[in-house]
């Protein structure tokens, strides 16, 4: 099992943002970790990268705890970026491959090309959307056991998330697994393995994107609107 | 044919569906080569492991064959991919019946209605 959660929970203060959440994933899938904002997508995924430890229970990545061993194995995209505006992409690139021994640059510049970024650029003159490629491409040019990306597509053009899916599609090795965090199910929807409905720091669905539509005849963006109507 | 996806029925029937379409009229040959999954999960912007369950199901119903080191073929046996196209026909023919009976026509009436429309609406509606 690539992922196992058991019983995790995460308080801030007297806030509750996760209760017992409790998972397993398997290698070689995407997943679509789901649910309207502040359902705590964000706080699972800090979690399993390492950066929030849980208020109780466990989590276990390739069957370690969480913790140097599994930063080597996960390859994580936050929600903000983290990169130093100050840097140009080629500085970017060489500072992921500083960092991460799986880390392939030639994969990096071919997909800067494929995008039409220019690798002398610096980030603060970017866009948001392309300050968002550049880091998405950072991230999957790792060669890791699983990708942890939140909220991947939300800034970008949908001609460039097309591109982006196809870049994890295409990246993801077998014996990975691509987690992903998004709202925008439907765009998303037709790459998924599996989705994972959070809802109020709760797992309340773990089902394939297959089982939902042959049990509810619907497609996964519908059953959310049902199953998260306001 | 270009691979368009309702949102309804799972993905790998669609594939199926899409993959015996294309044998029945003959955009895949007897004894083609299939590209590999990857590649066609690419094509098709679908998830490899719904392209392979779609592949696998393919298989096992006898359309599809693998040789374990040079990939995957459409099958040369021509009676299944003849046997295929008579079953999608009477796919058609009974969506098309059940509408006709829900518009009030006995399926004796539709095939008369059938016949009076082909040769009012003329021959170049005909076959290849």
């Amino acid at each position: 099992m690539l992922i196992e959660c058991r019983n995790l929970n995460k308080n801030f203060g007297s806030k509750t943002a996760l209760k017992d959440v409790s998972l397993n994933v398997e290698s070689g899938k995407i997943i679509g970790l789901l649910g309207p904002n502040g359902s705590g997508k964000t706080t699972l995924i800090k979690i399993l990268s390492g950066i929030l430890t849980p208020s109780s229970g466990d989590a276990l990545i390739s069957g370690k705890p969480i913790g140097i061993e599994t930063k080597k194995i996960v390859s994580y995209l936050p929600e903000r970026t983290y990169l130093n505006e100050w840097m140009s992409v080629r500085q970017a690139v060489s500072f992921f491959s500083d960092f991460y021994s799986d880390f392939s640059s030639e994969t990096a510049y071919d997909m800067l090309e494929r995008l039409n970024i220019n690798p002398a650029e610096r980030l603060k003159t970017m866009s948001k959307g392309t300050r968002e490629k550049v880091q998405l491409i950072l991230v999957m040019s790792r060669k890791a056991e699983l990708y942890l990306l939140d909220e991947p597509i939300g800034g970008v053009d949908p001609a460039a998330r097309d591109y982006i899916l196809k870049t994890i599609l295409g990246n993801y090795s077998e014996n990975a697994s691509v987690v992903i965090s998004t709202h925008l199910i439907s765009d998303i929807e037709h790459v998924l393995d599996d989705v994972i409905f959070i809802k109020y720091g709760s797992v309340t669905l773990h089902s394939s994107v297959d089982e939902i539509r042959e049990q509810h005849g619907k497609s996964v963006d519908a059953l959310f609107r049902e199953v998260f109507a306001c | 044919m270009p691979w368009n996806f309702n949102s309804t029925t799972p993905i790998y029937i669609q594939i199926i569906e899409h993959i015996k379409m294309s044998v029945a009229v003959g955009d895949y040959r007897a004894g083609d080569k299939l590209l590999s999954v990857r590649e066609l999960a690419a094509e098709a912007e679908v998830n490899p492991n719904t392209m392979q369950k779609a592949l696998s199901e393919l298989e096992r119903e006898g359309l599809l064959y693998t040789q374990r080191t040079s990939g995957r073929f459409i099958t040369e046996d021509k009676e299944v991919i003849a046997s295929l196209r008579e079953q999608l026909a009477a796919e058609h023919l009974n969506a098309f019946l059940k509408k006709m009976n829900r518009l009030g026509y006995s399926p004796d009436e539709a095939v008369e209605l059938l016949g009076r429309y082909i040769s009012e609406t003329g021959s170049e509606r005909g076959g290849k």
